[in-house]
């Protein structure tokens, strides 16, 4: 007698998406650690609301280098040359519309934030294309060498950043409309944030229906299963791929006006010093995986606020900590790419 | 005997033949050649760096390991030797004491790092160390009363390296020797030593395996090399490497601090000298880190009179002020990353051999 199971009748071949809803739970089960450990409740709120609010920033602007890694597998370091250079230009454009800035409606001054954003995105899009045609397209395929070209790159970037805007610190004030906060009892929501919040829920909601509800969502993910297939059916998939290394650098100039916007100062190095928070999300995320990216920016906010709050001078270490022990529970990452 | 002592490795080429050896002696007799506090500054700090690069190039050029983490144990270094002059009397003991204990911490967390993250691939392991640099910089910035937080530490080293110490009564070879000159001498012939040992490393059967890994790791598991253990041990090599540069720079400049040390701009620099130089060729770390050295101290100058000379065309003087010199080097390194992967050591070398 074999006890061999018969197999499976073909019909049911294809296998059914498992759901992971656990990942999902971790920022819940974070914030409802922290709150013993925080003890005042009014606190605790503030502390989370400004939590997502970071952490939505932070989606914004490592979305746009977990998608170019998933789905051209480039890892590109020079992703902060783009924070910084969409900050930037946001800045002259500000500048320029300082009238409407001051004042005190907020259609205007939304409207001139519109303005600023939409050329930061332009400007960091065409960027993002000059890198790709210039710097990575010679280097597909070669991890080791990408990582020294995209770091070339970003010092060639933020040297041309001190060449075209100066080396000095600049200021970056929110408009007038923006500043301050709309209070609950004890309770202060500042207004920026629940602009942050906004824009990462739109980008987040709209990144993942364009990659699961659309054509061209669906022609990228074949693309990366299988490129030359793709090319035979006739759609020019390098082309595509091109235009999602735009999309990522436009979101990269994005998130770098809403991070300016939140620190109200500006240097050339700002690029440099989120990167690390950025990379530390999109480890936890599972390299490529926009969902992951997601969660990975919530928690790390919400262990960079907690801690800050908690014990200062282990902020930074904690989210090392949080990384360890996430690689160690799932070690491709919580929601991995699967390919890879 | 000098393939004992260069471990068979020539430099392969005329030219660099050359230029290897005006460096080396350049080095070994620069108290007596280029006058100055400043020259002697340079000469000490390309040696310094000499050691830091080939530690890396161990890393990157040899193994194929991208590491962000190299100047946290050039810091661990500074800072172990540093701290412990500052916190005892300033003597060798102290001097030994602290090194001793910055080499346990250093090969044991390069050990650690390691077996979290060797397994991955090289993306990963980059972004890992690059997370785990920063969390070090900024504990050690927050610490202030451990580390002297931003400020750092200025602390006495052992009074046979202090200026005021004159072993001889005149001056030899027209140069008084002080214990500035013994300080240099110190640092230099502990750069050759390091230098040679690595030599020794990467052309023993040992460095053999790393090249293969480098090349292909999966062919070199197959050929029964445990690929996890040969990079753990190239990473606790490296990194032991680089906290002894970080004594040497300790004690030649009498100061640890996070700017001099642990900065991510440090890393960068390291970076650029070993690519500039040539990944995978140790005699790169020398090219690498004497040109990069001599650029920073000198191209600025030259740039401020090219900028001065440029005065009136639009944006060139801008592009040639004296703190743009990193954007040249910049260009530089891209150039060299597409053209010659293998650095100006490597580039001689194959036009040496297309001569032949």
């Amino acid at each position: 007698m074999t006890d061999v199971p018969a197999p499976a009748p073909s019909t049911e071949a294809l296998p059914h998406l498992k759901s992971d809803y656990w990942p999902i739970l971790l920022p819940i089960i974070l914030a409802a650690a922290a709150l013993p450990l925080v003890g005042n409740p009014t606190t605790w709120l503030t502390l989370t609301v400004a939590a997502l609010a970071m952490g939505m920033m932070i989606f914004v602007i490592a979305s746009g280098l977990t998608l170019v890694f998933g789905l051209m597998d480039v890892l590109n370091f020079g992703h902060g040359a783009f924070i910084a250079v969409g900050a930037y230009i946001a800045m002259s454009v500000l500048a320029l519309l300082s009238g409407w800035m001051q004042v005190d409606s907020l259609a205007w001054n939304l409207a001139a934030l519109g303005l600023a954003v939409a050329v930061a995105m332009v400007g960091t899009g065409l960027l993002g294309w000059a890198f790709e045609r210039v710097i990575i397209m010679p280097v597909y395929g070669q991890h080791l060498k990408q990582i020294l070209i995209t770091m070339g790159g970003l010092i060639v970037a933020e040297q041309l950043i001190h060449v075209i805007w100066g080396g000095d610190q600049k200021s970056m004030p929110l408009p007038a409309g923006l500043r301050g906060a709309i209070v609950f009892g004890d309770f202060a929501l500042e207004k920026f944030r629940l602009l942050a919040v906004a824009v990462g829920l739109v980008v987040f909601v709209s990144m993942t229906l364009v990659l699961n509800r659309t054509k061209i969502g669906l022609l990228i993910r074949a693309g990366v299963e299988n490129s030359e297939m793709v090319e035979a059916l006739g759609y020019r998939i390098r082309r595509l791929f091109v235009g999602v290394f735009v999309a990522g650098s436009a979101l990269a100039g994005l998130g770098g006006v809403l991070w300016a916007l939140y620190r109200e100062t500006l240097t050339a190095a700002i690029g440099g010093d989120i990167m690390v928070l950025v990379f530390i999300v999109i480890i936890i995320g599972g390299l490529g995986s926009v969902g992951g990216c997601f969660l990975g920016a919530v928690l790390v906010a919400m262990m960079a606020n907690y801690t800050a709050f908690l014990a200062p001078k282990i902020a930074l270490a904690s989210n090392i900590l949080l990384m360890v022990a996430i690689l160690m529970w799932r070690p491709q990452g919580l929601y991995p790419v699967a390919k890879r | 005997m000098l393939g004992f002592i260069l471990s068979g490795d020539y430099p392969k080429s005329r030219v660099l033949t050359g230029i290897l050896v005006a460096i080396v002696l350049g080095l070994a007799f620069a108290p007596f050649l280029f006058p100055g506090a400043a020259a002697i500054n340079t000469a000490a700090t390309i040696c310094i760096f000499i050691v830091l690069v080939a530690s890396y190039d161990l890393l990157l050029g040899y193994t194929g390991i991208v590491s962000f983490a190299h100047t946290m144990f050039f810091g661990i270094g500074g800072y172990g030797v540093g701290l412990a002059l500052y916190g005892m009397n300033p003597t060798w003991g102290a001097v030994g004491i602290g090194l001793a204990l910055a080499l346990v911490i250093g090969v044991v967390l390069a050990f650690l790092i390691g077996l979290l993250s060797l397994r991955v691939r090289a993306i990963f392991y980059a972004m890992i160390t690059l997370a785990v640099a920063s969390a070090f910089l900024i504990m050690a910035t927050q610490f202030s009363e451990y580390t002297g937080g931003e400020d750092g530490r200025s602390f006495r080293v052992p009074e046979v390296l202090r200026p005021g110490y004159r072993p001889f009564s005149g001056p030899i070879l027209g140069l008084d020797i002080t214990g500035r000159v013994l300080a240099y001498y110190l640092v230099f012939v502990a750069a050759i030593v390091l230098f040679l040992t690595a030599l020794r490393v990467v052309n023993s059967p040992f460095g053999r395996v790393l090249q293969a890994i480098r090349e292909n790791d999966m062919r070199a598991e197959a050929l029964g090399y445990r690929v996890v253990y040969y990079r753990t041990v190239a990473n606790c090599l490296a990194a032991a490497m680089a906290v002894l540069a970080g004594a040497m720079s300790a004690l030649w400049v009498r100061y640890t601090g996070p700017d001099t040390t642990l900065s991510f701009a440090i890393m960068l620099n390291i970076l650029l000298m070993v690519v500039i130089g040539g990944m995978g060729t140790m005699y790169g770390a020398i090219v690498g880190a004497t040109l990069f050295v001599v650029a920073q101290n000198y191209l600025q100058k030259l740039m401020g009179t090219a900028a001065a000379a440029t005065e009136g065309i639009p944006l060139l003087p801008k592009l040639l002020h004296p703190d743009r010199w990193l954007l040249l080097l910049g260009v530089l390194f891209i150039l060299s990353v597409y053209f010659f992967p293998t650095g100006i050591v490597g580039r001689l070398r194959s036009s040496a051999r297309k001569a032949d």
